[in-house]
């Protein structure tokens, strides 16, 4: 892309450039703040994934089964399992996941820009982030919650447990969210290297750029929400609860006016990584760059108006559930042009089957599955039958992780010499995708099967007949955990022991490539110049 | 052939579901093999042969792009319109069914028939209109018998309805598909389907039920719960779990190795938390459901009443 910028000579980069641990707490510098949240976000990771491990095992037989059959005490330790499977994965790691490690890192570097615009707000973002983080770790220790992630009321009201503390963590948590999604919102339109017109910027900007926006818009309503939330169960106001004179649906139209754009928050950036990664691997310019770019601002407007498709049985009334349905078939449409972007770029490319690019296609493989699955689900009928039955769970589990951890793999994985100057073991990585691909299928795809027989979800045990199905999916999520475990391995290892990372190791054109790896503190030796668009392989 | 993995169909709606459901995985499975097959097509073909590689530099195919916009939306409108159809039909209520109000409490559903009875069954005669009147004493609760692909949330506050007629006669399972607590996946009931006939005949002896003896009533539910499939009332060997004949007021050896007599308090105890205590000599954990919130005081005390009798 333009003009080539050479590398630091000097061999400080911003990782060494500031001695001690201290100096990483109190960094200005976005890539070190990326550092912090990768750390972070990581650490969630593990526990979220414990729990995850724990709830697969529990649903290995039926309770009645002598040994196996029950390893959690009883249906209240299930419950509060899947809460903080849940509340961890969503709030903890897939919503920070993308735009806060690899969003930070690499969109000042993509833009040719110094940092972001508001440096000192980047690091609060990250002190309010870990305040949240460590509130919501906090209420395990206190009193463990039951609510699920979705705070359903008037059961949140009622129950025991830590709702108020929890709900404050998400709140917290949401702040950090709109004060990243506002700094690079403004990074975006304000420090773009001279030539970098807003059709020159990568493909992966545009897509944290939409992400931003939803998170400027719509984590506002979470964060009312909860506030309402927080103040019927210590002041006793009646908004959700009928017995106070409110009303439950309420809740779940406020809940979902955030949380189904939130889905966006989740997958948007993905897709960024994935435009990245094939243009790369395959050398290829990518296929509809324009329609690509509009399609993320498109899904992302479309996104607030589909929230009532989570409640097709909720009582909301026939029109309501109609018109949703209908709005939500329209957000199917911008999905499926990308997926036939990123199908015609592979097209008279020279694709190499490099870690990232393996974590690429698979990300395309199972999102396939979970974009049909979703179109599936917003049959208004059919969802009647599917809804809360596993078959949502194995749906959502294709796009969340089939889809962004996927990505996010393929991601730490591209970027990896960049952000570390180290290379990888490319068979350790490759290995790592082998057994997440294989593991995954092999925990969700019966999960599908099992919801088509009506297995409701978040059930603690099950009749007989639904014995096999779980068996298999509690078998593959050992092959996951396998998976990731491996990648922890290769990533450490070449941490400790990897070769020297050139500075452009794949090829690519886009300007993050173009500085030393890993970069210096301020990115570049001189402001780049741009003078074509990004994916110009010819 | 899609089908085959949905329960069995109990209704019309369940079948005219299931064409939409077969429709639309036909669909999907072309769709993703489009998608994925083009991709491990390419994939392969265009795979790197060496670093020098020369690609194809094609930005945009206008032709293309709008054909892959628009025959996706078609088919999307079609399943949504169709989808529409059916719901419709799910939503308008039938008049002149029979209406049952159902009711969800933290754990367990309760029907209540026009004549007055109540029943933790719900039972309904064949090929009826029937409308289930929904409603919740505590936290939001689900409705859902997937036999007839239907669900609707019990909410707090206001009434919801749904709507069936079965055609098939036999049992269904009713299941609640809302997080309600400690025993939600406990909150199972049966949907019984019989003749008209057994139907009047269930309706006319569920109402003399409560105006016989307090030991024949405890019989009756000893019965209809399932408990004689497990457990004697006569001198033969026990069964899956122990033997109930003349064991009242006698002091039993347990798992932990206490001693338990057998009275009022521990039979409740037994059989609203069977893991609490397991008589020596039995499988554990024990394999019996609880029945917590599932029987009424009066229903226990009628069936401990039977068992106390069993001399």
């Amino acid at each position: 892309m333009g003009q080539h910028v050479t590398g630091h000579v000097s061999g400080k980069n911003y990782i060494n450039e500031e001695p001690g641990l201290l100096s990483w707490f109190t960094t200005l510098d976005h890539k070190r703040i990326a550092i912090l949240y990768f750390v972070s976000v990581m650490t969630f990771f593990l526990i979220g994934g414990i729990m995850a491990i724990l709830l697969r095992l529990e649903l290995f037989a039926p309770n009645t089964t002598p040994n196996v059959g029950q390893i959690l005490k009883n249906g209240d330790v299930y419950n509060q399992v899947l809460t903080y499977h849940g509340a961890i994965m969503v709030f903890m790691v897939i919503i920070p996941g993308i735009p806060a490690i690899l969003g930070n890192f690499f969109l000042p570097l993509q833009l040719g820009a110094k940092d972001v615009a508001f440096p000192r707000l980047n690091l609060l973002s990250w002190y309010v982030f870990m305040t949240g983080a460590a509130l919501a770790i906090g209420t395990f220790f206190s009193t463990k919650i039951d609510t699920g992630w979705t705070f359903y009321t008037p059961y949140s009201i009622r129950t025991g447990g830590a709702v108020v503390m929890m709900v404050m963590a998400a709140f917290i948590m949401g702040m950090s969210s709109i004060l990243t999604g506002l700094n690079f919102i403004v990074t975006v339109h304000k420090l773009r290297a001279p030539g970098m017109s807003m059709f020159r910027i990568p493909l992966f900007v545009w897509a944290i750029y939409s992400t931003a926006i939803l998170q400027v818009l719509a984590t506002p309503i979470l964060a009312i929400t909860l506030l309402l939330l927080a103040m019927e169960r210590v002041f006793g106001i009646g908004i959700f609860d009928p017995k106070l004179g409110g009303d439950p649906v309420l809740f779940q139209h406020f809940f979902w006016f955030y949380s189904h754009p939130a889905v966006y928050i989740m997958i948007l950036p993905a897709m960024g990584v994935v435009s990245e990664i094939i243009t790369t691997h395959a050398k290829k310019t990518i296929f509809g760059y324009t329609a690509i770019a509009f399609s993320s601002i498109g899904i992302a407007l479309v996104s607030f108006f589909v929230w009532g498709h989570h409640m097709f049985v909720s009582g909301q009334s026939e029109l309501a559930g109609i018109v949703f349905s209908f709005i939500t078939m329209l957000v199917g449409v911008p999905t499926a042009i990308k997926m036939f972007n990123w199908l015609a770029t592979l097209y008279k490319g020279s694709i190499q089957f490099t870690a990232p690019m393996l974590y690429a296609l698979g990300f395309l493989f199972l999102f396939a599955i979970g974009g049909v699955t979703g179109i599936i689900l917003a049959v208004t009928a059919i969802d009647v039958h599917f809804h809360d039955t596993y078959f949502v769970v194995a749906h959502f589990h294709y796009v969340m992780v089939g889809g962004t951890l996927m990505a996010i793999m393929g991601g730490f994985f591209h970027w990896f010499p960049k952000m570390f100057g180290k290379m990888y073991n490319e068979l350790g990585a490759q290995l790592s995708w082998v057994f997440i691909f294989i593991g995954f299928n092999v925990t969700f795809f019966p999960q599908f099967i099992l919801g088509a027989k009506g297995m409701p979800r978040r059930y603690f045990d099950y009749i007989p007949e639904y014995e096999q199905l779980n068996k298999i999916s509690t078998v593959g999520s050992w092959l996951i955990t396998t998976g990731f475990l491996i990648g922890l391995f290769t990533m450490i290892q070449a941490l400790r022991n990897g070769a020297k990372a050139p500075d452009n190791p794949w090829g690519s054109k886009t300007l993050e490539w173009q500085t030393s790896s890993p970069p210096i503190m301020h990115n570049f030796d001189h402001e780049p110049i741009v003078t074509a668009g990004p994916y110009e392989y010819k | 052939m899609a089908g085959t993995f949905m329960p069995e169909q109990g209704t019309q709606i369940a079948k005219q579901i299931d064409s939409l459901y077969g429709f639309l995985i036909v669909v999907s499975f072309i769709s993703c093999a489009i998608l994925i097959g083009g991709m491990i097509y390419f994939a392969l073909k265009y795979k790197r042969k060496s670093a020098h590689d020369k690609t194809a530099y094609i930005t945009h195919d206008t032709r293309l792009e709008i054909l892959w916009s628009v025959i996706p939306l078609i088919i999307f409108l079609v399943v949504f319109a169709w989808g529409w159809a059916i719901f419709h039909n799910m939503r308008t209520m039938p008049k002149n069914a029979l209406e049952i109000q159902v009711t969800g409490k933290q754990w367990a559903w309760t029907a209540e028939y026009k004549n007055g009875i109540k029943s933790t069954e719900i039972v309904v005669p064949v090929n009826k209109d029937v409308k289930i009147i929904l409603a919740s004493e505590d936290v939001l609760h689900s409705f859902y018998v997937p036999s007839f692909r239907i669900k609707q949330d019990a909410v707090p506050g206001r009434y919801t309805a749904v709507w069936f007629n079965a055609e098939k006669l036999g049992e269904f399972y009713v299941f609640c598909t809302e997080l309600c607590g400690t025993l939600h996946s406990a909150m199972i009931t049966k949907l019984r389907v019989v003749s008209q006939e057994d139907f009047d005949k269930w309706l006319i002896e569920e109402s003399e039920v409560g105006l016989l003896p307090l030991a024949q009533r405890g019989a009756k539910y000893f019965q209809t719960r399932a408990c004689a499939s497990c457990h004697n009332v006569d001198n033969a060997a026990a069964k899956i779990g122990p033997s109930l004949f003349q064991r009242w007021g006698k002091s039993a050896a347990q798992e932990n190795g206490a001693t338990v007599v057998f009275d009022e308090n521990h039979v409740r105890e037994s059989i609203l938390l069977p893991q609490a205590l397991i008589a020596a000599g039995f499988p554990k954990p024990s394999p019996m459901p609880s029945f917590q919130g599932q029987l009424s005081e009066s229903e226990l005390s009628a069936i401990i009443a039977y068992i106390k009798d069993l001399d």
